[in-house]
């Protein structure tokens, strides 16, 4: 028996939602009298932190600390239409809703405000923590608390704004076949160095080295966990996961999830990423999404490394150890290719 | 179905209620007890998202007989303070070591009778304690690590 080491590379361009009828996303925003404010969105957060991310941009647009906002993804019946989480779409097409939203409920605050003070709007502005004062007086100042509740009980007006973002679908030119499917990508490259027991044929993964461009990262530690989570659940569909059966008869399969392949603790590798910020000119504050990116370029990597190691090249995902040694038998043993 | 009394304390508090034949641990807490932390993940016990302590030693309560916990004690992640005051809470969250946070009750129990009987774990040591604990979002690194710095703070023995 013999350990091969090999070592795989894979780099992917991630096309940030998809186009199908048109891919757009609602956001309504409104204050409550004590100028704390309610961001509806239909979008749901299953754990990727769209919640936080979506919060932190309708803080920073509509200039108010982050605790003063509550995002409520509650229900997809009553909420403002939204396409859905997947796609890596939601910092992007929610947060641009988003956006458009506290925009729209940060120049009704300021009106407020302008009025109280006796001053023209356009010279008001916020400090995040709370005020919005007079650019260059600060103390001709109200919190924004004051001035949502003026507006609603002395001015009459509710402190509110609808947002929509909407990527239109693109046609194919009947003539070139040229499409714009999307409007932002991100990017990633991947190294996989892995090690291949020629008798076994299993699979070790010792050591990943990432880059992911992911537009500004919004919530740096959030990203930081997609990718380390995402990455792993990439190795576990490269080398584990499957509902087929490892030996020929079918009768050999898993029959439900007591006996998938789901790996544990034990099964991890070490993996140092690096996060490269190129904020994207039409992204929230220039956020792309991590999303769906951060398990995809893996699976290629780790390949690609199994076929560097032992000359095996797998075309068909997970890549068991019966896999392995079917093709090292066809291949009437190991050819480990160069050292990388 | 016929039902029987059972009596067990949860979290130090002492419980009574009445059970069918044959119900599970998990289901008797879920429905008749009303604490929801233990999660039901595969209730086949293949992912641990159930795990409690029984008189202090993870057990899966999917597949607990209920009446077996007569006269003993359970502990949940209910009885964990619930501003996330405790190490292992704060630990978890300075890490980001949840997500969806569907593993975290079971890892927390988990991790929480790991600490209890081995206040000064090394990372093996953490790994075999949740290799019974599936979690398909954190990458299972972000759980180690906080429950390895726990374990270096003075190690996890209630305080
Ligand atoms: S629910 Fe008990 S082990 Fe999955
Ligand atoms: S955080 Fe989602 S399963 Fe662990």
């Amino acid at each position: 028996m013999t350990i091969h080491r090999g070592r795989g590379f894979a780099s992917i361009n991630y096309p940030i939602g998809m186009n199908l009828g048109g891919d757009p996303s609602q956001a309504l925003v409104h204050s409550s009298p004590d100028g704390k404010f309610a961001i509806a969105l239909s979008s749901i957060d299953l754990g990727q932190g769209m919640k936080s991310v979506t919060r932190q941009i309708a803080a920073e647009t509509l200039g108010v600390p982050v605790e003063d906002v509550y995002v409520d993804t509650a229900d997809s019946d009553t909420g403002p239409h939204c396409m859905g989480s997947f796609a890596s779409r939601g910092t992007h097409r929610v947060g641009n809703a988003v956006i458009v939203a506290a925009k729209e409920a940060r120049a009704i605050m300021l009106e407020a405000a302008a009025e109280e003070l006796e001053v023209n709007a356009d010279d008001l502005e916020t400090d995040g923590r709370g005020n919005i004062h007079l650019r260059g007086a600060p103390d001709r100042s109200i919190t924004t608390g004051d001035a949502c509740q003026a507006a609603q009980f002395r001015h009459g007006k509710t402190v509110a704004g609808r947002g929509i973002f909407l990527i239109p679908l693109s046609e194919v030119e009947p003539e070139t076949g040229e499409m714009t499917p999307v409007s932002c990508y991100a990017h990633a490259a991947l190294v996989a160095d892995v090690m291949v027991d020629d008798e076994t044929g299993e699979v070790t993964v010792e050591q990943v080295n990432s880059a992911y461009e992911v537009g500004r990262a919004i919530n740096p530690r959030l990203v930081e966990q997609q990718l380390v989570g995402g990455a792993w659940m990439g190795l576990s569909h490269a080398l584990y996961e499957t509902t087929e059966p490892r030996y020929p008869d079918r009768s050999h399969g898993p029959v439900d999830f007591s006996q998938y392949t789901m790996p544990g603790p034990g099964d991890i590798a070490r993996h140092d990423i690096a996060i490269l910020e190129r904020p994207a000119p039409d992204g929230p504050f220039g956020g792309k999404g991590p999303g769906e990116m951060c398990a995809n370029p893996i699976m290629p990597a780790i390949a690609n490394a199994v076929f560097n190691a032992v000359g095996v090249r797998v075309t068909a995902l997970p890549i068991t150890p019966e896999k392995v040694l079917r093709g090292l038998k066809a291949n009437g043993g190991a050819r480990p290719g160069p050292r990388r | 179905m016929a039902q029987k009394p059972l009596q067990f304390r949860l979290n130090g508090a002492e419980k009574a209620v009445f059970v069918e034949d044959g119900a599970n641990l998990l289901d008797v807490l879920r429905r008749s007890v009303g604490d929801l932390t233990a999660k039901r993940g595969c209730a086949q016990g293949g992912c641990g998202a159930c795990t409690v302590l029984i008189d202090g030693v993870p057990g899966l309560s999917c597949l607990t007989l209920a009446e077996t916990v007569e006269g003993r004690s359970v502990a949940t992640a209910g009885g964990l303070p619930g501003d996330g005051s405790h190490p292992l809470q704060e630990a978890f969250m300075a890490h980001f070591a949840a997500q969806c946070g569907f593993c975290t009750p079971g890892m927390l129990m988990a991790a929480t009778a790991l600490l209890e009987s081995t206040p000064h774990p090394d990372r093996d040591q953490v790994v075999h304690a949740l290799s019974g604990n599936i979690c398909r979002c954190t990458g299972y690194e972000p759980i180690i690590a906080a429950v390895l710095e726990v374990a270096g703070e003075g190690g996890g023995g209630r305080s």
